[in-house]
């Protein structure tokens, strides 16, 4: 479904991807680990249309999409929840969500969504007229989330959703992550806490320095003694 | 000072503020958006009175009509310079735009130079505006009125846009985080033409209100109103359109009454702004109703 080849990346003089070659199929979850620095937001990054200087080739449904405009990439069924989830703290829970659907203009499928998302987190129901900023980290994380999902995508795109999250509700969000894909939408993650994302994901990359050095189902990888002694903590 | 007077002041405070308001808030939303002074939106505002003079006096249109068309071509004219002026900068260093917003400040103003003479010319005003009507003691022109109402309803339609429509949601994100702004699907370079339109025509409506107040137009005629709700803006908190119309008033106000009260001072008042920015700039400046930095996430 979604095809990268050869992806070159550069942010001013640094060359931060290397030539990197992935596949995400339809319906899965895969993952992308490495440590801080690997170029794992990169990729995302690009794939999304956010990055102008870069080689290679990406293609989604058969079509080159690597020099297509952010806007017109959310249109084709491609979303990015950002590291930091991003949410607009001044922007109610609604608010957020409805920019989450920007991209859309028929109103009665976007208010159909919007309680599609409130059904998979209540939380957010309750809290739709509060700001984003007065969320919990949890919370932003499951607005975060909700709003990528706002755009109708058939790829959603994790960048660390876990990232800075309590324990117990690291748990969770790898429990949405399963929910978001039974509801038939294909995942690409990207994660620093590899040993969880690799018990999520169906098929895994690890990223080191630019370069993909290893790649295989999930469960294989998480035995890998390379990836245990790298990531896993031996 | 008797009541009369003191009323009588008040509505010209109300007058000159609302125009100040006007421009403060075309620069604070493109402040807003693209942390970019627009410099050049003084001469949006000039050109907005040209163009209701040359409505007026060249296709003889009558005032409503001439008003409504140099609005929406000054809003054009906005989205124009944004075009060819800053969105090719808008992956360049800040400071570049800003210089690119001086130098369409000066073109403009020698276009106009060239194109409309530097010879004032006087404006033509509706009857209707110039008979003074009584209200017990105080005389007030209809002008005096007109300025005030006419601007708090373009606000209210503003405050629609920005926070009832789609539109204005995306403006109101942009401003905020841009790049998650690309990440939602907002068409961000759309919206910022808008924004540059709406601040436009505002400026121009403010413009030909205040051609209708001093009758005089000149091709320099947005240097010094320009500068003064820029201070408005920065005053009242830039990128805050409260702030703007806050500080607008505020500085309508301070000019007004000051030479009102103190009228050996007359002769300073173009100075009170200038005062009144080095003040805020040593007290608080993020301005009233200026984001805190902390606040930003």
């Amino acid at each position: 479904m979604l095809k990268v080849e050869d992806l070159h990346v550069y942010y001013g003089g640094i060359h931060a991807l290397k030539g990197i070659s992935l596949e995400v199929p339809k319906g899965a979850i895969v993952t992308l680990i490495g440590a801080n620095g690997a170029g794992k937001s990169s990729a995302l990054r690009a794939i999304a249309g956010l990055v102008k200087n870069k080689k290679g080739s990406i293609s989604y449904k058969g079509k080159d999409i690597s020099h297509t405009q952010p806007v017109e990439i959310v249109k084709s069924g491609i979303v990015m929840s950002p590291e930091g989830r991003r949410i607009f703290p001044h922007l109610s829970v609604m608010e957020n969500l409805h920019l989450g659907a920007y991209s859309r203009s028929d109103k009665d499928g976007v208010e159909k969504d919007i309680k599609w998302v409130f059904e998979l987190f209540p939380r957010l129901r309750e809290r739709q007229e509060q700001k984003g900023g007065t969320l919990s980290g949890g919370e932003q994380q499951m607005l975060s989330v909700g709003r990528a999902l706002m755009s109708q995508p058939d790829v959603i795109m994790l960048d660390e959703p876990s990232l800075g999250l309590a324990p117990l509700l690291v748990k969770d969000v790898f429990e949405i992550i399963r929910e978001v894909n039974r509801q038939g939408k294909t995942v690409l993650l990207v994660e620093q806490n590899a040993f969880a994302a690799l018990k999520a994901a169906h098929y895994a990359y690890v990223l080191e320095t630019g370069i993909i050095t290893l790649s295989g189902k999930g469960e294989e990888l998480l035995a890998d003694d390379r990836v245990r002694k790298a990531y896993l903590g031996g | 000072m008797n009541a009369a007077m003191f009323i009588q002041h008040f509505l010209n405070s109300l007058t000159l503020g609302s125009l100040y308001a006007l421009i403060a808030i075309g620069y604070t939303m493109v402040y807003g958006i693209l942390r970019l002074i627009n410099f050049a939106h003084g001469e949006i505002f000039m050109l907005g009175a040209y163009f209701v003079f040359w409505g007026l006096t060249l296709v003889h249109l009558p005032w409503p009509v001439a008003m409504v068309l140099s609005i929406l071509v000054t809003a054009g004219l906005g989205m124009l310079v944004d075009q060819i002026a800053y969105r090719p900068l808008r992956d360049a260093p800040r400071i570049s735009a800003l210089i690119s917003a001086i130098g369409v400040s000066f073109f403009l103003q020698n276009v106009a130079i060239v194109f409309f003479q530097a010879i004032p010319r006087e404006v033509y005003r509706p009857e209707w505006l110039e008979n003074p009507i009584l209200m017990g003691d105080v005389r007030v022109l209809p002008l005096t009125l007109f300025v005030p109402l006419l601007s708090f309803f373009l606000m209210m339609g503003l405050v629609y846009i920005v926070y009832r429509t789609k539109t204005g949601l995306g403006m109101r994100a942009i401003s905020r985080d841009l790049e998650t702004s690309y990440l939602m699907g907002v068409p961000v370079n759309r919206v910022i033409a808008i924004t540059f339109g709406i601040g436009s025509a505002l400026a121009a409506a403010s413009g030909i209100m205040w051609a209708l107040r001093y009758p005089q137009l000149q091709p320099i005629m947005g240097v010094v109103p320009g500068f003064k709700a820029f201070i408005a803006a920065v005053f009242g908190g830039i990128g805050s359109i409260q702030g703007a119309v806050i500080g607008g008033l505020v500085l309508g106000f301070i000019e007004i009454m000051t030479v009102a009260f103190f009228p050996e001072l007359a002769g300073y008042r173009d100075a009170f702004a200038f005062i009144l920015l080095i003040l805020i700039l040593l007290v608080k400046p993020t301005g009233l109703l200026g984001a805190k930095p902390e606040d930003k996430v």
